[in-house]
Parts: C-alpha cells; sequence; structure tokens
C-alpha cells in the first residue's frame, strides 16, 4: 500500500523575494514542546545539553544552533526544533510533537527590520534585538514566535492553518518597504 | 503675484497641474494653495453652510477654506488641504461644496437666508413632524451643508500601517524642535524627528530672520544635513504625530504618496505609524488667530503669518496692493517683508494705541477693520478711526489677532492648558503627558531665540532623564523681538464677523449661544458648532470663548476651553485600518482539505477563523437541500467523511492531569480508563454552560482535550487561568496541539469497512468499542483513532499528522464513493445532530446550564469544578425554567424556524405567554419531517403535548409536538453495532 | 497603552487580553455561603485610583497577569504572574 504524502505548510507560497527581502519556507525538521514539570526545568536543561547540545533557554532567548535549536515559547513551553528528542526528557517534561502545527519560514536581506516593523509591535532592531533574542508577540493579527537567526534573518513561525495569511502579510510588507527604495 | 528673486521654490522645474478643469503651471516646491494665489486665483472653496465664496485664510494644515478634492473615481481623495497638497505634473483637484460650478454656485442662496439660518436654526425648526427628520430633513440638509465626498468605489490606494521605537520623540522641527533633535542625537539618543511639513525649518522657512548669521533656512538645512548623518536620527517628514497615547504611545500619519506622479507599485498612499518613545518633546509651533469683524471671510484675506509664508517661502504675494491689520509687533515684520519684496502696503492699521511707528510707512493707530467689500474677492476694506470710518481699496489684507501655541497633544490625556495674560493665549500645563517637555512657541516662546532656547533645555532635561549626558550647546544667535500683544477677538459692528470659517459660525451665534444659555464652552460649541469641523476649532476656538467669555461676564480662564482630542489633523478610516483591507480584515484559517473542497465548488462558510464547507453540490443538484438531503441519507446509509480538524485539540500532560480535569470538568476524568474517551461538560463559575467536547485518556498522566471550533481559544484560556490563577499548585502543562493534528470523521454504517483496509489494526468491537482511543498506523503513518459519533451512526474520527492531511483526506473520498458514500459538509452535520438530539453553541448559548440541557446529573457530587456551586442556586434548577426538548410540526404548517418562540396552544402569542423559543431546526431526510431542538417552560415534563411556534418577524406559525430531543436511534443502537 | 508583561517587557496593548478585576483569583471554598459567592461571581468595585485587574498576554508568552493601574491617571503601577500572587 503507498505510504502517505506529505505537504509542507507553505507549499505553493513561497519562496518570494521583492526588492531586498526574501522569505522561504525553512524545514526546521521536528518541532517538539517541552514543557518541564514542577521544578524540573534544570534538570530537563541538562538532560538536553547532554543530549542534544543545547541548554533549555531562558525567557526570550533561543539555543543552539540551525539544525538543533531552542527557542523560548512562553512560560511553560520551549520549542526543540532538529532532533527527535530524547525519550529520557519525558521523565521530567511533558514533550508534545509540533512538527506539523507550525508554519515556519524565515525572512531574511537588508531591510528585514523595516519589513517587520510593518507588522510587528515589538523593537526587532539590532541593537535591541539581537541574534538569539526571541519574542512571542503578534505578526499583524495573528499570534507568532519571532526569532533572530543572523545579522539580517529571522524566524518566524505562526499556526500552519494561516500560512496564506502570513504569506499575504508578510508579501504586502516587503512591497511597502520595498517601494520606498 | 509670482515674486522674483523670493521662496524656496525650485524655479527651474515648471509644473502644470489642473484645477476645477482649467490648466495651470507652478513650480516645484508649491502647494496648490501657492501656486493657485501665484496664478491669482484667490477663489478655492465654497463654505460650508452659506456657500459663501472662500479663499485661503492660512498657509498650514490649519486651513479651513481651501479644501478640495484630488484624483478621479476610486482614487479621489475629498477635503485636501490647499495649503498641504503639493503639486506636481499633472494634479488634477477639484473645489468642493458647489453646485455647478465654484464661481456660480446655486447654494449660495443660503446666504441670502442667513437672518433664518443662525445657532440652532435646525434643532428649532425641523421638529415636527417627528419622522420627516430620518426621511427628508437630514438627507436635504446634509446634501446642501458638506465637504468633499467619497467615489462610493472600493479606495485603489494602499494604506500602510507601522510601528517604530525612539528614545527621544521631537514633534516639530521648527528652531526648537531641530535644536532638541540635535542636541539629544549629539548626546547618542534614538531619535525621532517628525514634522507634518514637505520640508523641515517651521517658520524659520517662511521668516527672514538669520540664525548663526545665515538665513534661517539655510541654518535649518544644516541642522538637519548633520542629522541627517546620524545613525540615530530619524527625519519623518510629511508625518503629522496625531495623537499622544498612554505609557509614550504616539499615532502618526505620514502622507507618503500625495506629493507625487511617481508612487511605485506596492508603495503606500499614507502609513499610519504607532510611535512608542521614552520621551517626548512637543515643538509643535503656534497658529496664528484671525480677527472677527464684519465680512472678514473675502477671499484675499488671510492671516499675516500666511502673508509672510506666501511671500517668503514661495515667492508669492497674495495681492498687488495689500493692507495689513492686527495687535502685535507681526504687523510690522509683515509690513517690512513685502515692502523689501517690493509689494506696495495699502495701509497698515494697529489696533494698539502704543503701536511703534515707522519711517517707512504710515501706521494707523488704535484703528480697527470693520468691513470688507468685493465680489468673489477682497476690493477694499472700511477701517475706523476715532476721527470717523475710511475706504481702502486693497486685494489682500494680511490680519493677525495674535498667536495660540499648539497645545493640543498635551490635552490628549485630559490635560487642560494654562492661560497666559502676557501672550493672551492658552499654554501647556508641565506635565500634561508623562515624559513630554514643551518648548518653542508652542511653550509661548515666540521669538527665534527663545524657541533655539527653550529645543536645548528641553532636550538637556530628557536626556537626564534617559541616563544620557548633553554636550555643551550654546545658544545660537537670533532674533528676539518684542511681542507686544494687547487684546482683539471681535471689532464691534453689525453684520456677520466669522469666528469660525469652515462651520460658518459668527460672532452673533456666539453670542446668541450665550442669550440662550448655552454658557459653558463645551455647549455653545455644540450648539453653534464652532470647532466642530475638520479643522477642529485651530483657527476659532481662542476666539470664540473670548467673545463667550465676554458675553457671560467671565474671564477667559473660567470660561476654560473645549477638549482637544486625537487626531490633531483628520485621518482617513483607510489609514487607520490599514492592512486589513477585504479578506485581511482577520487571518484566515485553512484546513489541509480546503483545496479539495474548494475544487468540488464547496460554499465556504466561516467557523471562528476558519473556513468549512456548507455542502458538495453534485451533478443534477440545484439547491442545496437537494445536497444535503444526499449528504445525510449517504451516511445514514453507507459512509461519510468530514474534516474535523477546526475542532480545538488539547494534549494536557503531568502527574495532576486527572486532577486538573475533574476541577474544570463537571464529570470526573481522574476515573476514566486509559485508552477510552468521555463527553464532558465545562461550566463557567456562574454554573452556565461554557463548552463541551471529549477528552481522551492517552496515558497515565496523558489526555487530550477536545472544544469545539468555536470556543477553543476560550477554552485554551480558560484552562490557562484556572491553572495559573487559582491552581498554580498541580503540576500540568496545556498544549495546543489543533494545527499539528488533521482530523476526519468517517460516519455511518460502512466506516469500519472503510478505515479497516487503511489501518495496520483490525477493527473489532473488542479492541475498539464505541469511545475507544488509540494510537494506529494509517497507511505507513503514526495517526490516532478514536470511535466517537456526532452523527450517532458507527463512527470514527482519524487524525494524521497536518502534513498528510491532504493526502489522507483524497483517500478517505475516494474509498468512501467507492462504498456508496462521500464528502458531507456542515449543512448534513448539523442534520445528523439535531436528529440525535445532539448540541452546540446555538443550544450552550451561554444563558443554559447543564440541567437546562438534561444534563444536570453530570455535575458530580462527588468533588468540586469550576462553576458547581454556583449551578447550584435554586433559580437555577426551579419548576418552570426553559428547557431542552424536541420538536415535530403536526399541523398544517411544516415549517420550524430557529429564533421563534413557542406559546400555548390557545395562548395568545404575546411576550407575557412566552413559553420558550427554538434554538436549531433542519429538515431531516431521515424522519421526512422538519425538526426543531428548543427551550420550553418545563419541556421534558411536557412530552406529547401540543405548543405553538409563532414567528412574527417571519410571519408564520406552526403546532408542534414536544418529544424527547433525541428523534433518531433512542436506544442509540447504531452508534454500537 | 503599554503594560509590562514579567517575562516579555514592556508590551504593546493590543497583546494583551482583558479578563477584570483580580477579585477573580479569591476563589471563595464550596461552603462559604451565598454572600461570599455572589461577592465573587458578581460584585466588581469600580474605582477612580488605583486598581488590580487581570489580563493574559494573549498574543505572547500566554501569561496570565495582575496589572496594578491608576484609572485616572491610566499609570501602569506594577505586574506580577497571577501564578506568583497566588502561591
Amino acid at each position: 500500500m503507498d505510504k502517505l504524502i506529505a505537504k509542507t505548510p507553505c507549499d505553493g507560497l513561497l519562496p518570494l523575494s521583492v526588492g531586498t527581502v526574501k522569505l522561504s519556507e525553512e524545514d526546521v525538521g521536528a518541532i517538539h514542546s517541552i514543557s518541564p514539570y514542577k521544578g524540573k526545568q534544570k534538570a530537563v536543561s541538562e538532560a538536553m545539553k547532554v543530549a542534544h547540545g543545547m541548554a533549555y533557554p531562558s525567557a526570550n532567548r533561543s539555543t543552539g544552533k540551525a539544525g538543533a535549536r531552542a527557542v523560548w515559547f512562553g512560560p511553560a513551553h520551549a520549542m526543540m526544533m532538529g532532533p527527535e528528542p530524547d525519550p529520557a526528557l519525558s521523565e521530567n517534561a511533558a514533550i508534545v510533537d509540533q512538527s506539523d502545527a507550525w508554519a515556519v519560514v524565515r525572512l531574511e536581506g537588508a531591510g528585514v527590520e523595516d519589513v517587520l516593523a510593518r507588522v510587528v509591535p515589538v523593537d526587532l532592531r539590532k541593537a535591541q534585538f539581537k541574534r538569539g533574542h526571541t519574542a512571542r508577540t503578534l505578526l499583524f493579527h495573528m499570534t507568532a514566535s519571532i526569532t533572530r537567526v543572523g545579522e539580517n534573518a529571522f524566524q518566524i513561525m505562526v499556526f500552519r492553518s494561516m500560512a496564506g495569511t502570513l504569506v499575504h502579510d508578510l508579501k504586502r510588507a516587503m512591497e511597502g518597504v520595498a517601494a520606498r527604495g | 503675484m509670482r515674486i522674483e528673486g523670493k521662496g524656496l521654490i525650485d524655479r527651474s522645474e515648471t509644473v502644470p497641474f489642473v484645477f476645477d478643469g482649467v490648466r495651470y503651471t507652478g513650480f516645484r516646491g508649491d502647494t496648490l494653495a501657492s501656486a493657485l494665489l501665484a496664478n491669482e486665483q484667490r477663489l478655492m472653496g465654497r463654505s460650508f453652510k452659506y456657500h459663501r465664496p472662500r479663499g485661503v485664510l492660512t498657509a498650514g494644515s490649519e486651513e479651513p477654506n481651501a479644501l478640495v478634492t484630488v484624483g478621479e473615481g476610486a482614487a479621489q481623495n475629498p477635503n485636501v488641504r490647499a495649503t498641504m497638497q503639493e503639486i506636481y505634473p499633472e494634479l488634477s483637484a477639484r473645489s468642493q461644496n458647489r453646485w455647478p460650478s465654484l464661481n456660480f454656485d446655486l447654494m449660495s442662496i443660503n446666504d441670502l437666508a442667513a437672518p433664518f439660518l443662525g445657532a440652532g436654526f435646525y434643532y428649532k425648526t425641523f421638529m415636527w413632524p417627528k419622522s420627516f427628520w430620518e426621511k427628508l430633513y437630514e438627507p436635504v440638509i446634509r446634501r446642501a451643508a458638506g465637504l468633499g465626498a467619497l467615489s462610493g468605489a472600493d479606495n485603489v490606494d494602499k494604506y500602510e500601517s507601522a510601528y517604530a521605537f525612539c528614545d527621544l520623540l521631537v514633534i516639530g522641527a521648527g528652531p526648537a524642535g531641530l535644536m532638541a533633535a540635535l542636541v539629544a542625537a549629539r548626546a547618542g539618543a534614538d531619535v525621532i524627528l517628525a514634522d507634518e511639513n514637505a520640508r523641515m525649518g517651521g517658520r524659520l522657512l517662511s521668516e527672514t530672520y538669520a540664525v548663526d548669521g545665515k538665513p534661517g533656512h539655510v541654518w535649518a538645512d544644516e541642522v538637519l544635513s548633520q542629522l541627517e548623518a546620524m545613525e540615530n536620527v530619524r527625519l519623518m517628514t510629511r508625518t503629522t504625530i496625531a495623537g499622544a497615547y498612554d505609557q509614550g504611545t504616539f499615532a502618526a500619519l505620514e502622507r507618503f504618496g500625495h506629493h507625487t506622479e511617481h508612487r511605485p507599485s506596492g508603495a503606500p498612499l499614507e502609513t499610519y505609524w504607532r510611535i512608542v518613545a521614552k520621551r517626548s518633546v512637543l515643538a509643535a509651533g503656534a497658529l496664528e488667530r484671525p480677527v472677527a469683524f464684519r465680512d472678514n471671510d473675502r477671499p484675499g484675506i488671510m492671516t499675516a503669518g500666511a502673508v509672510r509664508a506666501y511671500l517668503n517661502r514661495w515667492g508669492v504675494s497674495p495681492g498687488r496692493n495689500v493692507s495689513i491689520f492686527g495687535n502685535t509687533d507681526d504687523i510690522h515684520r509683515t509690513a517690512r517683508d513685502l515692502l523689501d519684496a517690493g509689494v506696495h502696503v495699502a495701509a497698515v492699521i494697529d489696533s494698539r494705541h502704543d503701536a511703534p511707528l515707522s519711517n517707512e510707512y504710515e501706521v494707523l493707530r488704535g484703528a480697527q477693520v470693520c468691513g470688507s467689500t468685493g465680489r468673489k474677492g477682497l476690493e477694499a476694506i472700511t477701517v475706523r478711526r476715532a476721527s470717523g470710518e475710511e475706504r481702502i481699496h486693497t486685494d489682500c489684507l494680511a490680519m493677525t489677532g495674535g498667536w495660540n501655541p499648539s497645545v493640543h497633544l498635551t490635552c490628549h490625556m485630559n490635560g487642560r492648558p494654562t492661560w497666559n495674560r502676557d501672550i493672551e493665549a492658552f499654554v501647556p500645563t508641565p506635565g500634561a503627558i508623562p515624559g513630554m517637555i514643551t518648548a518653542g512657541a508652542c511653550n509661548g516662546s515666540f521669538s527665534t531665540v527663545s524657541c533655539l532656547r527653550d529645543g536645548i533645555e528641553a532636550a538637556k532635561s530628557s536626556l537626564a532623564e534617559l541616563g544620557l549626558k548633553a554636550p555643551k550647546t550654546p545658544v545660537p544667535d537670533a532674533e528676539d523681538d518684542p511681542y507686544n500683544i494687547s487684546q482683539l477677538w471681535a471689532v464691534p459692528g453689525t453684520g456677520r464677523a466669522w469666528l469660525d470659517f469652515q462651520n460658518d459660525v459668527t460672532v452673533k451665534d456666539v453670542k446668541q449661544a450665550a442669550t440662550e444659555n448655552f454658557r459653558s464652552v463645551e455647549h455653545m460649541k455644540r450648539y453653534t458648532t464652532q470647532g466642530m469641523a475638520t479643522d477642529q476649532g485651530k483657527n476659532s476656538n481662542v476666539a470664540a470663548l473670548a467673545v463667550l467669555a465676554d458675553a457671560t461676564g467671565r474671564g477667559i480662564p473660567e470660561t476654560g476651553t473645549t477638549t482637544f482630542r486625537p487626531p490633531y489633523s483628520p485621518i482617513a478610516i483607510a489609514a487607520l485600518g490599514a492592512g486589513a483591507e477585504g479578506s485581511a480584515f482577520k487571518p484566515q484559517r485553512f484546513t489541509t482539505s480546503h483545496p479539495a473542497s474548494l475544487k468540488r465548488n464547496a460554499p465556504m462558510i466561516e467557523a471562528g477563523l476558519w473556513y468549512r464547507p456548507s455542502y458538495f453540490s453534485k451533478d443534477g443538484e440545484t439547491t442545496w437541500r437537494q445536497s444535503c438531503d444526499r449528504e445525510v441519507n449517504m451516511v445514514r446509509q453507507a459512509v461519510g467523511i468530514c474534516d474535523v480538524s477546526t475542532l480545538g485539540k488539547i494534549d494536557i500532560q503531568g502527574p495532576d492531569a486527572g486532577a486538573f480535569l475533574d476541577f474544570v470538568y463537571t464529570n470526573m476524568f481522574s476515573t476514566l480508563k486509559v485508552g477510552r474517551t468521555r463527553y464532558g461538560l465545562m461550566l463557567r463559575e456562574d454554573g452556565y454552560v461554557m463548552d463541551d467536547g471529549t477528552t481522551a485518556r492517552l496515558g497515565e498522566t496523558h489526555y487530550l482535550m477536545t472544544t469545539t471550533t468555536a470556543a477553543a481559544g476560550e477554552v485554551m484560556k480558560h484552562l490557562e487561568f484556572v491553572h495559573q490563577g487559582l491552581r498554580p499548585d498541580l503540576d500540568v502543562t496545556f498544549t495546543s496541539v489543533t494545527e499539528h493534528w488533521a482530523q476526519f470523521a468517517v460516519a455511518g454504517p460502512k466506516s469500519r469497512e472503510l478505515l479497516s483496509a487503511l489501518l495496520d489494526t483490525p477493527l473489532d468491537d473488542e479492541n475498539w468499542p464505541f469511545m475507544a482511543c488509540g494510537p494506529v498506523s494509517v497507511l505507513g503513518v503514526q495517526g490516532r483513532l478514536f470511535r466517537i459519533s456526532f452523527s450517532g451512526e458507527h463512527a470514527y474520527e482519524i487524525a494524521v499528522p497536518a502534513r498528510y492531511g491532504a493526502n489522507l483526506f483524497d483517500i478517505l473520498t475516494e474509498r468512501a464513493e467507492a462504498l456508496g458514500g462521500g464528502l458531507y459538509g456542515m449543512e448534513a452535520l448539523n442534520v445528523l445532530r439535531i436528529e440525535k438530539g445532539f448540541i452546540t453553541h446555538a443550544e450552550i448559548h451561554g444563558r443554559t446550564t447543564a440541567y437546562d440541557i438534561g444534563m444536570g446529573r453530570m455535575v458530580s457530587q462527588k468533588k468540586d469544578c469550576i462553576g458547581k456551586t454556583m449551578s447550584e442556586r435554586p433559580g437555577l434548577e426551579e419548576a418552570g425554567r426553559e428547557r431542552l426538548v424536541g420538536l415535530k410540526p403536526i399541523g398544517e404548517s411544516k415549517e420550524l424556524l430557529a429564533g421563534a418562540h413557542l406559546y400555548n396552544e390557545e395562548a395568545e402569542p404575546v411576550r407575557t405567554n412566552d413559553q420558550g423559543y427554538l434554538t436549531s431546526v433542519c429538515y431531516s431526510p431521515t424522519m421526512e419531517t422538519m425538526l426543531g431542538l428548543a427551550f420550553l417552560a418545563d419541556g421534558p415534563d411536557r412530552y406529547g403535548e401540543i405548543v405553538k411556534m409563532v414567528d412574527h418577524l417571519r410571519d408564520v406559525t406552526t403546532l408542534c409536538e414536544v418529544v424527547n430531543p433525541v428523534f433518531f436511534d433512542p436506544e442509540g443502537g447504531r452508534v454500537r453495532g | 497603552m503599554r503594560i509590562t508583561c514579567p517575562y516579555c517587557g514592556e508590551r504593546d496593548r493590543r497583546e494583551f487580553y482583558y479578563r477584570g478585576a483580580a477579585v477573580d483569583l479569591e476563589r471563595p471554598a464550596p461552603d462559604a455561603g451565598e454572600d461570599a459567592w455572589n461577592d465573587f461571581v458578581y460584585l466588581r468595585d469600580n474605582p477612580a485610583g488605583v486598581t488590580r485587574e487581570l489580563w493574559c498576554h494573549e498574543g505572547g508568552c500566554g501569561a496570565w497577569i495582575v496589572v496594578t493601574r491608576n484609572t485616572v491617571t491610566h499609570e501602569i503601577l506594577g505586574s506580577q504572574l497571577a501564578s506568583e500572587v497566588k502561591r
């Protein structure tokens, strides 16, 4: 029997470039939310370091690097992206597979902050929001996770079902910035 | 008249433009107003109420008269101030509020009727009959009195919104603002300098003073080029700071595309900024006041500051023979500028008896202008002196009644300005906006040197609060001329002396308001409409309240001002709603089966942010009912497929997960067996039902809750609240997994057959009884299966990671069709659940309890839960409560309507006899009749009775039998079979 | 208006959902009696001045917070996690 065929959240929508800024879908591998049980955050962090080479991130920060990254997602969650979580982690934390729950895109290029300033109510300029900083905030009307992953590059996550709106809103912002030259 | 050698316009580039169909030329750098004046076109608009001919009064954004419509059709922008509209090649503008033309306006008949149209005329006249107001009077009045209109077509322009952040926001780029920005920027602060004009410099561009020995505009340009070179500075031209809000938030409107013929695709017409500033300096300048005298509204009469601006900035003299009238030393500055430019000065009329004299021109001291004449433009003024009245020929009158500091933003958070006797004007009250310091003319500092000094000081104070060190900055050399104002609001006399040019309010109107006891300034404003036009009284408020103060025998400070509210100048709704047009109004959530549903032409309906298929029309079906009936029969007889991914799915884990669920649900979940699913009911703390759904136990400390589509977000927030706010002691975590899983209902007698072919597990009753759940492998993919049913049929819900959703949906559809089944949509889903008496939010609408919906016994007596205590209030369980029943039509009329009310068969259908109401109705192809779910007083005790459904709106009366709400298969044999 | 989230820092008001008075945290015991429950569910003060309110950082990290605010001046005087207020 045939195996089911997979489709990515932004299938048919990306990549696209406007002016100096490029928007592309990011394949980050598996995504699991990790929610430490009471008083277990330290133990979880140690276990993550051993198994995956990254600590449990503190508030508003991400750890690791491309391919194996953990992004702070709120008081109760961090999102581990890349590796399949070591089963030992579930002793001290709830691990939930979220691999298909998020549309993950990369927005990069000169002027990328101006594009995000059209849709995000948080100061994302380099001096205030450095590489490794992350924010749970809004992207126009959607709740989002925004992480600076490079000099001029951000990783943006919204609910999978909103991929179309995400691309629409970002494209409009990119066009507005590009038109200013 | 253009003046050679004057102005900051680019004379190398002539710009052709069109006004009211006539072609003119101006220069790059002109505004529509300056270019029209250069072409000696003084008439630019008609007044709001009386259709009086009007020309420009000002040279800035406060302009009340010269409002025009720019552009055509869907791109047309009404009510654009000609004083702010820069010209560009092929700009096309039209005058407003005139018919058939600006020059010949039939509606000016209103002006002849003026004696009848004074303050309160409409209120007093159009009182009777009452119904005429909405149908006749208001439409007629609105057509006669007006501004420009929108085209009615969808706006084709793009508007944008954006955020910006800074340490210091400097509002206004005149001498004070430039100085403040420079000092702060040099100290390393992150600075935004915003100015509403195309070119920064403020009055330095319109006056002839020197700063640091250079012409003011040269000094301004030098400061600007320094600022431009700094990375920590952002200069925002054509940007009006429109509102000051809490915690350092400001609204700003950037007019990005109005000034140019070159607007690249994707470029916004306007950008609505939200600026967050740690500190701010208001350097908004001041606005000049007109003087009220008889017929002071003729084209050619304008403020003295406007005359100097047209002369010095745009190289245009608004007249060839200019007279000057006022009450401050500014009139002498005006006279000197005109004479230096070679313009003839007809008369200098100074109301002050001790006015300075000049050896260049005669000064009529202690004199006043008391009238004007001219057809569609000024021809002569009448000057009153102790010795009598004199008529002076003139084509332009530059008048000044003093200056009002632009205190507007300081009042946006309920601040009240303070009266300053020295300048006879209101000045900002310090501290009115937390973190804001006022500087320059808006602070009542009128000389250039005091503006520069204020700017430095404001920056220093702000920097200290920001923890930055201010560099030593000397105050540049500049004029420090005296102002010497003496009060002059209205020149006594008969006739109409205009205060509010835009809303046609005269001195007499204000006095009449006082006579009729509208003595409060707020009442006077509303009675006369003074200050209620788009200029928000910028030109008239202070004079009007001075007249009111005089008429009521009070001082100006006691009389007080009306409230200035945002926005400072008008903002298009399109800018406020930027980015949210059409389908972008809210995010769209699409299921993985969305494209497949579209391909089958299913009409999509909105469910919260989600889109779900209504029904799937087949060949030959012409109505939705035909499709729906077929889909219902298909589920009852074979198998149907429906995407249920939109239901909320919340993963709940932790040692205390069971205890937590026991606390949020009315029934027990800690006792549920692993691998089983249970229906649960959630209450609000007031005892009414919040939501329902099934929760599966996937492991010892692992549950999966489902919520209704509509309440998914609300329930998630509720769970978090209960955990964080009420029971932080419980060790439990919640993760929304709605988006991770694509979930499909497979319902009908052939559902097992269909699924068995796709799964690795046999679907027998022993391993997969009703309400079982667990992991399965679906075509090689790890998924989850739930044997649950919302149709009353033998049914499952199968979930796979969303990436496989589209493919699995196609496969399920194909298999179902092969078995004589297929897809069903929301309409069929609704019929299926009504036939079974299953509730939705149509029933749990926020006013019903567990008892009302027949689930009183689901509120466990063994434990506390949210809402339990309040649900036990006697009133919520008493006799007579409206409770859930089923209804079937039995009389001649077979129609049931949701929302209709119920009455006893013989009772008159009036409110006092009301017995309940219908919440859900459908035509049931299974039972071959309409069915209704209803709340009926003591309903469950009345099975077999006849009640009368009456819908007064749609005029339908139907007799119904009260029955058990489970119409179909009440024993539940099918779901287990 | 800007509200400080104890986790995320100062954020625009649009990221927050407003629930109401922080009284909601003081849930009475089931047997506390009618008056206590009536107060808890229905009765709220409407102060001109300092008030404590529950907000959720819904468009952000999801934390429920207690914000102390002055209804007259609009000053935000402090914010605390609801889970810590309860502890």
